[in-house]
C-alpha cells in the first residue's frame, strides 16, 4: 500500500464524514419539524412549518444518498458489512422517509385527508430519526465480522445503548427543527417554537451527556481514546466547547435572537460529531474494519475524487443559491 | 414463524429487489419525459407568450411535482437495497460500479434537487430567465441520472474494462472509458430514454384525449393531444428501430437472453423461424403449442432469412435464464410498441384529413393506450434483468453467490412492509395524479412573472384550485 493510497483513503473518509454531517444537520431540521408536528396547532402553524422546508427537503435528503453511495463506492466492504448488520433499521428508516416524503405533496392535494397525511409525516419523521439513531449506536457498539462479512444475527443491533442513541437523535433533531422554526417563522408559531427550543435544548444536553458517558464504557479502546494522556488534553476541549455552545444557545434564545440559536444548535451537533470521530477513527466498522481495510482500490477513489473536488463546491454553490432564494420569513402564506 | 424460517431468503431478497426497483422505475419513466416536456412548454411560452403553453406548463407542473416526489423516495430506497440485499455483489462490484453511482449522485441528483425547489415554488421570486434555467437543470438532471445508472446496469450485462484483485473484487483495469461505455450501454441508454419519452407522450395523449372527448374546443386539450400524437408518430418507429438494434447487440453479447426471448431451444442451422406465441418450458427444453413464421426470426436477428442461429441447447443448462418470463415479457413490450406505432400512424391520417380533434375512436384508442408506456418499460426491464439470470454480473458472478447473509424473517417482514407501504402510499399518489388529470387544463393562466404564489404546497394557488374542482 503506497502513500498515495493512504492519503486518498483519508480524504474519502473526510468527504463521507462531511456528507453524513451535512445530511444530519440539514435533514435533521426537516425531520425535526416532522417530530414536532403534533405540537404545532392545526392550520397556520403547521402550514407555515411545512412551507419553510418544502423547497429544500429534497436537496437535504440527497446528502443521505451521497453518504450511502459514497460509502458503497469508496468503502465497498464497509457498505457490505454495515447494511446487512443493521438491515431492519435501514428498511425502517427508508419506509419512514417514504411516508414523510410523500406527505409534502399529498397533504395539499387532499385537504379532506390532511390530518392523515400529517400523522404520516410525523410518524415517518420519528421512525426515520429513531432508526438512524439506533444505527449509530449499533455501529458504535460494534458488529460481528468474519471473513470480511457480517456474521451476526438480524437483531444484534438491539441493546440499551443503541436505544439510548436512538432517543438522543430524535431529541437532537427536534431541537434543530425548533431552532429552525424560530428563525424562519413569526408570530405565535415562533413563540411556541422558542419555548420548545428551550426545553429541547436541555433535553439534548442531557442526551449528549448520557451518550458520552456511556460510550467510553463500551470498550476499553474508547475509554483510552478519551481519558489517557496526552490525548485527554485534546479531547477535553470538546466538552468545554459544548458548554460554551450551550450557554450561548440559551442566552441567545432568552434574548429573542432568531438566527443564533439555530447556529448554536448546529454547533452542538458539530461537536457531537467530532466526538464520534474521535471515538471511531480509524475504523469504519469499529474494532473490526479500518478505513484502509474497507477502501476501494486507488483507481476507484482517484476517479471519484477528480469529480468530487470540482462538483461538490458547485453543489454547495447552487444549494446556497436555492436557500437564498427562499430566505427570510416564510409567513402563513408562503415565502415573501 | 416456522413457515417463514423455511422460505429461501435468497428468493425473498430477489422478490424484494425486483419489487422495489420495478416500482421505482415507474416514476422516472414518467418524470424523465415530463421534465423535458415541461422544458419545451416553458420555452415555447417564453418565446411565443402564448397563454396555452402557460396553462399547460402549470397544469403538468403540479402533476410532475407529485410523480417526482414518489420517484425520489422510492429511489432513496434503491440506493440502500444493494447493500441490504446484495452485499456480496456490492463488496465485489463496488469498486467498479460504485464510482459511477457516486457520479450519478454528484452530477444528477443534486442538480435535480437543488433546482427543483426553485422550479416548483420560485417563479415569482427569481424572474423568468432564471426560472426557465431551473426547469432546464431539472430536465437535464433526469437525463444525466439515466445515463449513469444505465451505464451501471449495462456494465452488469456486458462487463468490460475490469480486472479481479486478490480479494476477488472487480477493479478497474486501467481506463474508465471501457467501463462506462461498455458494449450494451449506448443501445440501452437510447432505448430507455426514448421509452421514457414515449411513456410521457402516451400519458399526455390520453389526458388530452379524455378532455377532447368531453369538450372538443378546449385549447389546452387540443394542444397537448396534438403534441403527444406527434411524439407517437415520430418516436414510436424510432423506438422500434432502436429496439431492433439493441436486440442485435444483445445477440452478440448475451446470446442466451435473446434465445430465451425468441424461445429457441433447438439450433436452426438453416435459418430460424419467428415464434409468435407458445408456452416455453425449460424443463422439457421445448416450446409447447407454438405458432411460428418460418425464416422471419433469422431475418430479424441476422437480417438474412437463411442465416443459422444457435439454440439454448448449445449452452449449458446452468446458464439458461427462466425462459417463460423472458419470452412473455418481451412479447408484451413489442405488442405495446406496435400499438403505439399504430396510434401514431392513425393520428397522422387524422391530421392529414383535418380530423385530429374529431375522430372519437382515435381519442378512445389514445385513452386506452395511456398506461401502455409503463407496461412496456416494465416489461422491457423484466426482459433485460431476468434475461441476465442466473448472473448478476453476466457470465462472471452468479446471483446465487451475490446475496447478503440474510435471515428469512427479516427479509420476509421487510418485503411485506414494502408491499403494504408502496401500494398504500403510491396508490394514494396515483389516485391524486389521476384526479388532477381528470380536471381540464384551466384557461387564462397568467404570465410566469406574475403567477400568484400560494406557497402552501408545491404548486401555486391556481393549480391547487383547479385540482380541487373549481377553476381559477
Ligand atoms: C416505451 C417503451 C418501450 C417500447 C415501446 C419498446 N421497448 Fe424495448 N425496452 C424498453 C422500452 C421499450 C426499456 C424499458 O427501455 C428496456 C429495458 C432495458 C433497456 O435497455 O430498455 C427495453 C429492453 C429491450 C430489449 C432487451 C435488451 C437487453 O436486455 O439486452 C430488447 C431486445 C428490446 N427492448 C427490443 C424492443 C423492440 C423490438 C420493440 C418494439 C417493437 C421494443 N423494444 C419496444
Ligand atoms: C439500471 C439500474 C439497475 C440495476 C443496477 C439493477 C440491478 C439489479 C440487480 C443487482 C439485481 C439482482 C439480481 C436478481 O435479483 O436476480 C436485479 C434484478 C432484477 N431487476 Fe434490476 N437493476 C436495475 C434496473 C431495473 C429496473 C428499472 C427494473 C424494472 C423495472 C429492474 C427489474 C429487475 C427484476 C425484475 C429483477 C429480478 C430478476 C430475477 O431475480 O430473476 N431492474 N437488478
Ligand atoms: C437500482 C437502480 C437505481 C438506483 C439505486 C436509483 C437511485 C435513485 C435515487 C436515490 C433517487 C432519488 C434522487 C433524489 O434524491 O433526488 C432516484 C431518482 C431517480 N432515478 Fe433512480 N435509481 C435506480 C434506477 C433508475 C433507473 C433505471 C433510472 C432511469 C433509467 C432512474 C432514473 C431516475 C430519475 C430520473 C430520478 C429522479 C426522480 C424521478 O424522476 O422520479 N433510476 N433514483
Amino acid at each position: 500500500m503506497n502513500v498515495e493510497h493512504l492519503d486518498l483513503t483519508i480524504i474519502w473518509a473526510g468527504i463521507i464524514g462531511f456528507a453524513v454531517f451535512a445530511y444530519v444537520v440539514m435533514d435533521g431540521f426537516d425531520l425535526g419539524i416532522g417530530i414536532l408536528f403534533p405540537n404545532l396547532s392545526v392550520g397556520g402553524e403547521r402550514d407555515q412549518a411545512m412551507n419553510s422546508i418544502a423547497p429544500v427537503w429534497d436537496g437535504n435528503e440527497t446528502w443521505l444518498v451521497l453518504g450511502g453511495g459514497g460509502l458503497f463506492a469508496a468503502f465497498p466492504l464497509a457498505y457490505a458489512i454495515i447494511l446487512p448488520a443493521t438491515y431492519p433499521l435501514i428498511i425502517a428508516m427508508l419506509l419512514g422517509l417514504v411516508f414523510r416524503g410523500v406527505a409534502f405533496e399529498f397533504r395539499w392535494r387532499d385537504p379532506r385527508h390532511r390530518p392523515f397525511w400529517d400523522v404520516a409525516f410525523s410518524f415517518g419523521s420519528v421512525l426515520a430519526a429513531f432508526s438512524q439513531g439506533i444505527t449509530l449506536g449499533a455501529i458504535l457498539q460494534g458488529v460481528r465480522v468474519e471473513a470480511d462479512a457480517y456474521a451476526g444475527g438480524w437483531l444484534d443491533w438491539l441493546s440499551a445503548f443503541s436505544l439510548l442513541t436512538g432517543a438522543a437523535v430524535v431529541i437532537g433533531y427536534a431541537l434543530l427543527g425548533a431552532a429552525w422554526l424560530v428563525w424562519k417563522t413569526e408570530g405565535p408559531g415562533q413563540e411556541r417554537a422558542r419555548r420548545l427550543a428551550f426545553w429541547l435544548g436541555g433535553a439534548t444536553l442531557l442526551a449528549l451527556f448520557a451518550v458520552s458517558a456511556a460510550t467510553p464504557f463500551l470498550t476499553y479502546d474508547y475509554w483510552r481514546r478519551w481519558f489517557a494522556m496526552p490525548g485527554v488534553l485534546l479531547t477535553a476541549q470538546v466538552p468545554l466547547l459544548v458548554a460554551i455552545c450551550a450557554a450561548t444557545f440559551f442566552w441567545s434564545l432568552k434574548r429573542g435572537a432568531e438566527r443564533l440559536p439555530f447556529i448554536m444548535a448546529l454547533g452542538l451537533f458539530f461537536l457531537g460529531f467530532v466526538g464520534l470521530g474521535i471515538s471511531i477513527y480509524p475504523y469504519v466498522v469499529p474494532r473490526a474494519v479500518t478505513i484502509w481495510d474497507a477502501a476501494a482500490p486507488p483507481q476507484s477513489q482517484l476517479f471519484m475524487l477528480a469529480g468530487a473536488a470540482v462538483i461538490i463546491p458547485i453543489i454547495l454553490g447552487y444549494t446556497a443559491w436555492a436557500y437564498w432564494v427562499f430566505r427570510g420569513k416564510v409567513g402563513t402564506h408562503g415565502y415573501h | 414463524m416456522l413457515v417463514i424460517e423455511n422460505l429461501d431468503p435468497v428468493i425473498l431478497a430477489r422478490a424484494q429487489f425486483a419489487f422495489t426497483v420495478s416500482f421505482h422505475f415507474i416514476f422516472p419513466a414518467f418524470s424523465i419525459g415530463t421534465a423535458s416536456y415541461l422544458m419545451v412548454l416553458e420555452g415555447l411560452w417564453l418565446k411565443t407568450g402564448s397563454g396555452v403553453y402557460a396553462n399547460l406548463y402549470r397544469y403538468w407542473l403540479k402533476i410532475f411535482a407529485v410523480a417526482f416526489g414518489m420517484g425520489v423516495v422510492s429511489g432513496v430506497v434503491m440506493s440502500y437495497q444493494f447493500g441490504t440485499n446484495w452485499s456480496v455483489f456490492s463488496a465485489k462490484a463496488g469498486p467498479v460500479i460504485g464510482p459511477l453511482m457516486a457520479y450519478e449522485v454528484l452530477t444528477a441528483f443534486f442538480l435535480e434537487a437543488g433546482f427543483l425547489g426553485v422550479m416548483l415554488f420560485g417563479i415569482n421570486k427569481v424572474g423568468r430567465g432564471p426560472h426557465f434555467f431551473a426547469t432546464c437543470m431539472v430536465a437535464v438532471g433526469t437525463l444525466i441520472s439515466a445515463t449513469w445508472i444505465i451505464s451501471v446496469n449495462s456494465w452488469m450485462q456486458t462487463p468490460a474494462g475490469y480486472a479481479i484483485n486478490a480479494k476477488g473484487q472487480f477493479v478497474p483495469a486501467g481506463s474508465w472509458l471501457p467501463i462506462i461505455f461498455n458494449a450494451s450501454f449506448p443501445y440501452r441508454l437510447v432505448h430507455t430514454v426514448i421509452g421514457a419519452y414515449l411513456t410521457t407522450a402516451m400519458v399526455v395523449g390520453a389526458v388530452g384525449a379524455w378532455h377532447l372527448l368531453r369538450d372538443r374546443a378546449n385549447p389546452g386539450a387540443r394542444k397537448m393531444f396534438s403534441m403527444a400524437m406527434w411524439m407517437a408518430a415520430l418516436v414510436a418507429p424510432i423506438q422500434i428501430l432502436a429496439g431492433d438494434q439493441h436486440g442485435l447487440n444483445t445477440l452478440e453479447h448475451q446470446p442466451t437472453k435473446v434465445l430465451a426471448m425468441e424461445g429457441h431451444y433447438e439450433a436452426s442451422p438453416e435459418g430460424a423461424s419467428l415464434i409468435l406465441f407458445g408456452l416455453p418450458s425449460n424443463k422439457d427444453a421445448v416450446v409447447h403449442g407454438k405458432i411460428e413464421i418460418p425464416y422471419l426470426g433469422s431475418l430479424i436477428l441476422k437480417h438474412d432469412p437463411k442465416a443459422p442461429l444457435p439454440g439454448l441447447n448449445d449452452f449449458p443448462r446452468d446458464r439458461w435464464p427462466p425462459t417463460p418470463i423472458v419470452f412473455w415479457s418481451f412479447r408484451i413490450m413489442v405488442a405495446m410498441g406496435l400499438a403505439m406505432l399504430g396510434l401514431g400512424l392513425w393520428s397522422l391520417l387524422a391530421r392529414w384529413r383535418g380530423k385530429l380533434y374529431d375522430w372519437r375512436w382515435l381519442h378512445r384508442a389514445a385513452l386506452a393506450l395511456g398506461p401502455s408506456g409503463f407496461v412496456a418499460v416494465i416489461a422491457g426491464w423484466v426482459t433485460t434483468e431476468v434475461g441476465r439470470q442466473p448472473f448478476t454480473v453476466y457470465g462472471l458472478l452468479r446471483t446465487a453467490e451475490s446475496h447478503s447473509p440474510l435471515a428469512a424473517p427479516a427479509v420476509a417482514a421487510s418485503l411485506v412492509a414494502f408491499i403494504l407501504v408502496y401500494f398504500g402510499a403510491f396508490g394514494a399518489g396515483t389516485y391524486y395524479l389521476l384526479r388532477m388529470m381528470a380536471k381540464p387544463p384551466a384557461a387564462g393562466e397568467p404570465e410566469p412573472s406574475k403567477v400568484p404564489q400560494r406557497a402552501a404546497g408545491i404548486t401555486p394557488a391556481s393549480g391547487v384550485v383547479a385540482s380541487t374542482g373549481r377553476e381559477a
